[in-house]
Formats: structure tokens, sequence, C-alpha cells
């Protein structure tokens, strides 16, 4: 007797057994959510990727000197699309990636198999970083300044697109909002 | 307080309720409002799906960006919450034969809402006619910012919500105090509370940056810090979706037994798995701060977990509860040969069982699978803000909650409206169409954000880039594909539509005292009678639903680790 819109015709309803469907069935979807949660743990000691829990507070000012300084000591060449720099800082340094409305600048060029501290800051609204191929994804702040270790494992020419809707109109926006990463050997 | 006599109410033949006039007038504008939003918003739906197919690029980018915020902003919010209050109202006062508690505060919500969502429409869609833009996305994330108007509509809208939750509440009081029913409250209305629970943390966390913000937006604040905004707003933005999914599991208990005669499985397993979801839901809103900077993992794994997936474990108990007490009552009623005679034996023909039973289903294996994979700390880093987002809340949202509500609508017609299902024919196809367009169309653009495809771009293309970038062929032909499914799905909303519509303004009247349709026997009574005491097989009386539950398992399993295996081939980062 009973429905779901009706009260329990059983007021003592808490005392009710359980039938062995739902018993099993529970056990069973507990066990599966401990696991998960003891995996996605465990991955952040054995699994080569993580999140970072390194940021600091900054401001676009001091972000953009540092971009600068950057550039200016280790550009290598000019990219051919665009004429613009190409910086490439040693392995195991810090690399700075500024994003702003529409773009990620510099280009960068990193070496296969080698270690970077990659600074990534907002010149002005929120943006995404978002590594194509690979399709890597983080969220990119004004005033907030996030450190990844990054470790590319593939040669190539690597774009970065924009994951937040950051505005803009018909012609350039955040539709149009790219960077570039080469990765030599 | 006014007291009621018993000519305010009426009994109603199809479901024996006893229904307050007023109670029954709100529920009537609140879903009628609702399915007016679906419409306008679900159009600007079709402008975005047409804009993204790589192929078409229906609309300008200025426009695309306009008609991607009213179409967040509607059919996320405006059409769900309207239903949601429609439910709410049903819930407090019709299932409980009682009255609505301050029946003006009650037009308040209505009144409010309506005014506050007319506010946000005229700030989206000023580009149309030459003001200023408020096209900053329904997350309108500063330092974007929007028109005033924006923020206050959204504002009001939200006080007008909040004093629906409360009116529900203060309808249970009465409920209470005029003994309308005995002992502990029926499951849905549990469900109901439940729900209320959240939508008061939701809306609470909604003003209080949404206040802020429009203090801003008119100079008043300098500042609005961005990672503090998503931290808050996600608060609102994330625990509202968790106030749909509790609504619609409520429809789908009260399906079961309206379609079937049946009762919970086990009242206290239902009850538990709710009282998990007050518990625990909220602290899903860090799924869309999981890639931020400046929060710690444990401080993400704990919540994105929702505490050792406690409201995961919830839904999966939903999931297994409500098709097993279908499975029961159909195997009491006589169906009680093989695995799976009671689900082929259902009424595949009945737009409330079929939307409801496809809701199921492809909650829990598009929404519900991708959901719990997605929301993995490390797996956020590759699906990200990518279509995949838009591929899995669609799972949940349009595949689910609006497949729910849309079912529950073929019932409350009759009763509310009084009316006839006019277009029954269309009708029966109706869940059908409209869920294979949802489900294909979220399956194609998880596809294409797994291959990177970003998403609330107006472009995929980066035409006219230096810089040039191209998504893998397979990709572009994923969204094309997926945009199609998107329009099939837009042609079974329309549907939906049409037949509210033509129902409840030309539908044939149900006179006084007589039943659309004959009363559905309780499945326990049937049993008595017929002395059918055990059912089932292996010493469970569900197992057809215990075979499709460990499908499901399967099914996460196996899509966990596929994630983890191709997490485990990119860069390393730490």
């Amino acid at each position: 007797m009973g429905t779901s819109y009706t009260p329990p015709t059983n007021p003592d309803w808490w005392r009710e057994p359980i039938e062995r469907t739902e018993i099993w069935w529970i056990v069973l979807a507990f066990a599966w959510c401990l696991f998960m949660f003891g995996w996605m743990v465990g991955w952040h000691f054995v699994g080569p990727q993580n999140m970072s829990n390194e940021a600091y507070k900054t401001t676009p000012e001091a972000f953009s000197k540092k971009v600068a300084d950057m550039q200016a000591k280790y550009t290598v060449r000019k990219d051919e699309a665009t004429g613009e720099d190409v910086v490439s800082p040693p392995p195991g340094s810090d690399v700075y990636l500024a994003a702003m409305q529409w773009q990620f600048r510099p280009i960068l060029e990193l070496q296969k198999g080698q270690k970077y501290r990659l600074h990534m800051s907002s010149l002005d609204v929120g943006h995404g970083f978002s590594l194509q191929p690979e399709n890597i994804n983080f969220q990119v702040y004004p005033g907030y300044e996030q450190v990844t270790s990054i470790t590319p494992n593939k040669t190539g020419v690597f774009s970065i697109a924009c994951g937040e809707y950051c505005g803009g109109v018909d012609a350039m926006g955040h539709h149009t909002m790219l960077g570039r990463i080469y990765v030599k050997e | 307080m006014a007291t009621t006599t018993m000519s305010d109410f009426r009994i109603d033949p199809v479901s024996g309720l006893k229904i307050h006039k007023t109670a029954n007038t709100l529920v009537k504008w609140n879903a009628f409002a609702a399915v007016v939003f679906l419409l306008v918003g679900g159009l600007f739906g079709v402008g975005v799906a047409l804009t993204r197919m790589p192929s078409v690029q229906l609309l300008s980018p200025e426009l695309f960006y306009m008609a991607l915020t009213a179409h967040g902003l509607v059919n996320l919010a405006v059409w769900i919450i309207f239903f949601e209050m429609a439910v709410l109202y049903f819930l407090g006062a019709h299932v409980l034969g009682n009255r609505i508690a301050g029946p003006k505060w009650a037009w308040a919500q209505f009144w409010l809402m309506l005014v506050g969502a007319a506010m946000v429409a005229v700030a989206v869609l000023a580009p149309l006619w030459g003001g200023a833009p408020s096209s900053v996305m329904m997350t309108s994330y500063p330092p974007l910012q929007a028109q005033p108007h924006f923020y206050l509509g959204l504002i009001l809208f939200a006080v007008g919500a909040l004093i629906g939750c409360f009116v529900f509440l203060g309808t249970l009081v009465v409920a209470k105090r005029e003994k309308t029913y005995n002992g502990s409250l029926p499951l849905v209305v549990f469900g109901g509370v439940t729900a209320t629970v959240i939508a008061v943390y939701t809306i609470v966390s909604g003003a209080l940056i949404l206040i802020p913000t429009f203090l801003w937006s008119v100079g008043l604040i300098a500042h609005i810090d961005p990672m503090m905004y998503r931290v808050v707003w996600w608060g609102f933005g994330h625990s509202s979706q968790q106030i749909n999914v509790v609504t619609h599991i409520s429809i789908w208990y009260l399906i079961a037994s309206l379609v079937f005669g049946a009762k919970p499985m086990s009242e206290k397993v239902s009850r538990g798995a709710f009282l998990l979801y007050i518990l625990f839901l909220q602290l899903g809103s860090v799924h869309h701060l999981l890639s931020d900077p400046g929060l710690s993992s444990t401080w993400k794994i704990f919540n994105t977990s929702y505490m050792l997936y406690l409201a995961v474990l919830a839904s999966m108990i939903h999931g297994l509860t409500v098709p097993g007490a279908i499975e029961v009552a159909q195997r009491r009623k006589g169906l009680d040969t093989g695995l799976f005679t009671w689900l082929r034996k259902a009424p595949w023909g009945n737009p409330i069982f079929s939307g409801m039973f496809l809701s199921l289903v492809g909650f829990g294996f598009i929404g519900g699978v991708t959901g719990v994979v997605m929301s993995v700390e490390q797996i956020n880093m590759v699906i990200h803000n990518t279509m995949y987002l838009p591929g899995h809340f669609h799972g949940t949202l349009v595949v689910g909650t609006t497949m729910a509500f849309m079912a529950v609508t073929y019932w409350l017609i009759p009763v509310v409206f009084q009316r006839k299902i006019a277009l029954a024919g269309m009708a029966k196809w109706q869940p059908y169409i409209f869920s294979l367009g949802a489900w294909v169309f979220s399956i194609a653009l998880m596809g294409a954000g797994t291959l990177g495809v970003q998403r609330r771009h107006a472009d995929i293309t980066f035409a006219g880039q230096p810089l040039a970038y191209e998504y893998p062929e397979i990709a572009k032909g994923l969204m094309d594909l997926g945009e199609i499914f998107g329009v099939v799905m837009a042609v079974g909303a329309i549907m939906y539509i049409l037949i509210v519509l033509a129902s409840i303004f030309a539908g044939e009247k149900i006179p006084e005292g007589s039943a659309p349709w004959p009363k559905v026997e309780d499945a326990d009574v049937v049993a008595e009678r017929t002395g059918k005491h055990h059912v089932g097989m292996w010493g469970m009386e569900a197992p057809g639903t215990f075979i499709l539950a460990m499908i499901l398992f399967a099914t996460i399993v196996l899509y966990y680790f596929i994630n983890f295996k191709y997490l485990s081939t990119i860069w390393g980062l730490s």
C-alpha cells in the first residue's frame, strides 16, 4: 500500500528492512565512491599530471614587466607568420605568459622533455589558457599569478586558444584569441 | 489569516486530489510563464546552434554572444525556476490537500520574477535596437561589465524565487497545523523540501555576490575581485542546477506512482538519499573552480568529491530506486516473468511514462556518468571550458530536468487546467524526438570538447588569424552533427509548446466529476487481491533494475579509466 505522493502507510517506516536489490547497490556504489576519492588523492602522489597549488597576487603592471624582462633577455628569433619575437627561456627557468584581449603573448619556444615554471596572469579580464591540440585548460585572472610546472612530452607547434569568454566584437574577440608555443627536440 | 471553506476547493477526479483553487491559479500562471520562456530561450538556442555549425555560422559574433547570453539565462534560470515554483506550490498545496499560505506573497513571487526577467531581457537584447550590450554570458564574470539593470533584474528575479520558497515552507506549516495529512510528509514533498533548502542556500549566495556587483556597475564600489566573485557566484550558479536535479527526481518518483501505482521501495533509503543531497550537494559548486589559481588541492578535492562522493551516492541510489519501484509494481501486477518483461510491457506510448523514463536513463548515462568523471580534479584539466561542458550540462538540464518537466506536464494539464491533452498523437512522439535530439547533441558536443573545441566561441575556425589554429576535421564534423541534432531537440521543444498551448487554450474541457483516463490501481492492492506477495528472482525484488544499474556501473568505471588513460598522455603538469 502507498505511493510517493501520500504519507508512508507505515508510520514507523524508519525501521522497515531494506530490500536486497537496494542493499547490494548501496554497498557497491559506496565502495566505488570511496575508490574514486582515494584515486583522486593518490594521483597527486603517483600521477604526472596534477594541478599546481602555487599562486601569487600580482598586478597587470608588475606582470607585464616580468614578461618584458624575459622577452628582452631570451628572444631568439622572429616568428615567420607574425614577425613577432619568439622567446626561448632556458630549461628550468621561469616563463611568463600574459593573457590580454585578444591574444596570449609572447610566443614561446620550449624544449621537449625539459621542465619550465610557467607563470600565467591576465592584463585585463578573465581568460582561459587552452593548449591545443593537447587540450590542457586553466583559468587565467587579472591580479592572480598561477605557477604551473610544465614538461612538454611532444615536439611540434602548439596553439593557445582562449577558454573563458572575454568579450569582443565581430572582427576581434574571444573567438579570435590565440597564442603559440613551439616545442623542439 | 483568512479561513478557507470547502468552496475554495475542488476534488479532482483524475487524481483524487483536493485542490485549492487559489493555489491552482498560481500553479497555472507559473507553469504558463515557464513554457513561454522555454519558447523564447529555445529560439535563441536555435540561433546559437546554427552559428556553431562550422558549415552554417548564422549569426555575427556580436549577435551570437547576445543570443548565447539570452539562451543561457532564459533556459537555465527563467524557464526552470518558473516551472519549479509551479511544482513547489503543487507539492505543498495540491499533494497535501491544503490551501496555499500567503497567496499575496505568492503573487509577489510571480510578478517580481516576471519583472526581473523582463529587466534582464531589456539589458541583454539592447544591441537589437542599438543600445549598449550586456553580453557577459549568464556567468557575468567581472571585470566584464553589464548594464546595471542586468544585475538588478537578476536580483529581483532571485528575490521573487526566495519568496516562493518561503510560501512553500509556510504552506507546509499550514498543512501540519490544519492536519491535512497524517504522519510523515509524502516522499515527493520531502523532495520538494530538499529542493527548497538548496534553493534558499542558492539564492542567498546569488544575492551575496550580485548585490555588490550591481553596486560596482553603478560606480559605488571600485573593484570586484574576480576570484572572489567566482567562488561565491558558483554557490548560486551550480547549486541552482542542484535544485533542478532534486526537483526532477521528485517528479520521477511521482510519475512512478501515478502511472504504475508504485510505492517507493524503501522510504528510508529514498529519504536518506535526499538528506545526503541537503548535506553535501552544494559542495559541488567547486567543480567550476578546479582549474583556478589560489585555491588548494586539498580544498578542491574535499569539495569536488562532495566529501567522499556522498551526493553521487545519493544520485546512484535514486537511479536504482525509481526504476526499481516501477519494476516491483509491475511484477506485483502480474508481469513477474523474466528480467525485463516489466519494462517491455510498460506504456511506451504514454508520454508521461516515456518522457520520465527517457529522462531517467539519459540523466544517468549521459549527464551523470560524465558529471562524475569531469569533476575529478585532474580530469578537469583536459575538459575544462571546452564544448564538453555544454555537452554535459545539456545532458543533465535538458536530457534530465527539462524532459522530466515536459513529461509531468502531460499529467498536470488535465489536473490543473482541467483540459484533455490536445494533439495526443504528437504528444506520443514528442519525448522521443526531443530526447533523440538532446542525447545526440550532448554526446557530440562532448566528443568535440574532448578534441579541444572551446565553448562560447562565435567562430571555431579562428578565421583570419595570423597564428592560425585548426581543430581536427572530426571535431568540426562532431560540431555539425551535434548542432543538427540541436535543431531536432528544438523541434521536440516546439512540439511540446504547441501541445501545451493547444491543450490549455483549445483542449477538450474535462467536465466536473469525470476523469480523462481510468484510475491507476495501487500495485499492492492488486497483489493483495491476486495473492502475489513474493516477486522477482535471485532473492531480489527488482533484478532487472539491478542489471540495468550494473550496466551503468560498468559504464562509469570504464569511462573513468579511459579518461585517466587520456590524461596520462599529455604534458607533465605539477
